[in-house]
């Protein structure tokens, strides 16, 4: 590990004094991080530990939706009572994610900040990686890319600059896409809100960068409309083992249903793309129509809509298509039926 | 300095193949000899910038027998380092950050200087002599450095030392009832279980799945879910049931593939019970 100088910052706005620092990084739960320190992926010059900045509160605002600060762990969120009872889909698939050693260190800002768990990424001594090293070509593309993209990616060829195939691993930010989230920042510019799809980026021609997030920006909350799908949610997650692995395929499905009639439906995929993939015309398809197999399949088509696999994930796609409709049809049983 | 309460036998079995052997040649000195525990011997070679002098000096044929026997030694440290992944002489030269810091663990406050770069696991383990909480993966997959940070359980090899800084550290060592103890009745109801039911064969992972089962059971009590409990419906105060105890123990390995016995114990204590 390169070695840094550490700082511990007790306000916003020292945090954000501090993180001027040339190489600065903030330091949260440091699960991701720290780890890629030790892979010398991640090289700062400097942490800055926002741990225990005023940033842990989870609240109801004043519209009747949920605001998160940016330091609440990834444990407390998904065992808090709100987000037990009005946002299931969250709570299930923070409980998906990771272990219960690393929820309870994971922040919810940091969740947000993960990395892609590419192999290839997260290897130094592979020297082609246009996330890591720009420019220097994707071995993954040709290499072994179970886990990798079937939507939104780059790929012009793993010679080429811009071609990226990783995908965002994180199972909270599923959830949060399908929920329609709000990121809160702050900056030396001031504060701003990021809407979630517009949060996390596709590769496109600058792979290095898989968030909109200015320099030196500092995730302050997470903010949640009013709640839709409390009744009727599913987070289904396809991965290799049962428990404590990254998805293949993960699904958030959220309905709001009058009897059997759909009144609107929130729907991510994760797994497959460099950010949780969200079709706004899938979730419209769904809308006044009734809970059925077919109309779910619609959806699940409209969502997977070109996508493209490689050599060792070509089966993502019917898999996606799949754990969509099984999702889409457990949400509608009621999110405290068996899956 | 150290507070460090020697009971090997009832902490990890491991322990005790150490016994007997000189302090360098257990078998987890080897794993936690990483990165930056080389960087002080490496520290006196020269570095990238006085290897080229010496390259420029061999041009001109001024180097000295002298001098190319010790850019010889030098060449060689850099190529070892470079197969073996050891930190470069230029790594080495790095200026360190080094820092005094005060832990507070199992009760006792701890000051020592310590680089930033040093982990909760290493700060224990190297600094502290305590060696109950192991280096497994080192990269927060396999549990066997789970502590307590505030009662919760953490990857210790994942935390640097300084972010633990003001909080309550409980490792294996300060968990049994007693400060010292001599017989079962002394150890947590977790401990006792695991030794009751055999919860272990080498022993390696076992400090870190009892600070793991310890934290499990207090959360099953206070109410918390895991995703088993949303699965099975059962989304307000889940049993603790075997399906439940192998969710919320997966963040730790045991490659021997104890696991039958270790969720036999886990299912004994959270009825607080060792049998």
């Amino acid at each position: 590990m390169k070695s840094f100088a550490y700082s511990r910052a007790s306000s916003n706005s020292e945090a954000l004094q501090a993180v001027r620092t040339r190489g600065a990084s903030f330091l949260a739960g440091g699960t991701n991080l720290i780890d890629l320190m030790k892979y010398r992926v991640e090289q700062p010059a400097a942490l800055v530990d926002i741990n225990h900045l005023a940033l842990a509160e989870i609240k109801r605002t004043e519209d009747g939706g949920l605001s998160i600060g940016a330091m609440a762990r990834n444990s407390d969120l998904a065992n808090h009572p709100l987000v037990r009872a009005n946002y299931p889909l969250l709570s299930q698939a923070l409980l998906s994610g990771a272990s219960p050693q690393l929820r309870n260190m994971a922040s919810t800002g940091g969740n947000l900040m993960q990395r892609t768990r590419c192999y290839y990424f997260t290897d130094v001594s592979f020297s082609a990686c246009n996330k890591r090293n720009p420019g220097s070509g994707c071995a993954a593309l040709e290499g072994y890319n179970r886990i990798h993209a079937i939507l939104g990616q780059t790929d012009k060829g793993a010679a080429n600059g811009e071609t990226c195939i990783a995908v965002h691993p994180s199972d909270m930010c599923v959830a949060m896409a399908a929920l329609q989230a709000k990121v809160g920042v702050e900056g030396r510019g001031g504060k701003r809100t990021i809407p979630f799809a517009e949060f996390h980026r596709l590769p496109g021609s600058d792979p290095s960068r898989d968030t909109t997030l200015r320099e030196g920006e500092l995730i302050t909350s997470v903010t949640l409309p009013p709640a839709r799908f409390a009744k009727n949610a599913f987070y289904l997650k396809a991965r290799d083992r049962n428990s404590y692995a990254f998805a293949l395929i993960s699904v958030a499905a959220g309905l709001d249903l009058d009897g059997s009639t759909i009144r609107s439906a929130g729907l991510a995929v994760g797994g497959v793309a460099h950010k949780p993939w969200r079709v706004a015309e899938a979730e419209q398809s769904l809308a006044g129509k009734s809970a059925t197999a077919e109309n779910f399949a619609h959806a699940a088509d409209l969502l997977l809509h070109g996508a493209h696999g490689y050599e060792h994930n070509r089966f993502k796609i019917e898999l996606a298509k799949q754990s969509v409709v099984r999702a889409l049809t457990v949400a509608a049983h009621g999110t405290s039926e068996v899956a | 300095m150290s507070t460090h309460i020697d009971k090997p036998s009832l902490n990890a079995s491991s322990e005790n193949a150490r016994e007997g052997l000189p302090d360098n040649v257990g078998q987890d000195d080897h794993a936690s000899r990483s990165g930056e525990h080389l960087c002080a011997s490496a520290r006196t070679e020269p570095d990238a910038e006085q290897l080229e002098e010496f390259k420029e000096l061999e041009r001109h044929g001024l180097l000295s027998e002298l001098s190319r026997r010790r850019f010889v030694q030098a060449s060689s440290a850099l190529a070892a380092s470079l197969a073996f992944g050891m930190p470069s002489p230029v790594e080495a030269q790095e200026a360190p950050h080094t820092q005094t810091i005060t832990l507070q663990v199992n009760g006792q406050p701890q000051t020592l200087s310590l680089d930033t770069r040093t982990s909760l696991l290493d700060a224990l383990r190297e600094y502290m002599d305590l060696t109950g909480a192991k280096k497994g993966c080192d990269h927060g997959q396999c549990g066997a450095c789970t502590v307590l940070i505030d009662g919760h359980r953490v990857n210790s090899c994942l935390t640097l030392a300084f972010a633990a800084e003001g909080a309550r550290i409980t490792t294996i060592e300060g968990l049994a009832r007693t400060p010292d103890p001599k017989a079962i009745e002394d150890l947590s109801a977790v401990q006792a279980a695991f030794l009751v039911h055999d919860g272990y064969q080498c022993g390696y992972c076992t400090p870190g799945q009892i600070i793991s089962a310890t934290a499990a059971i207090d959360e099953q009590r206070k109410g918390d879910l895991s995703i088993v409990s949303w699965h099975n419906g059962q989304s307000d105060r889940p049993e603790l049931t075997d399906d439940e105890i192998r969710e919320r123990m997966s963040g730790n390995i045991c490659r021997c593939g104890a696991y039958p016995n270790i969720v036999a114990a886990v299912r004994a204590a959270s009825k607080g019970a060792s049998a």
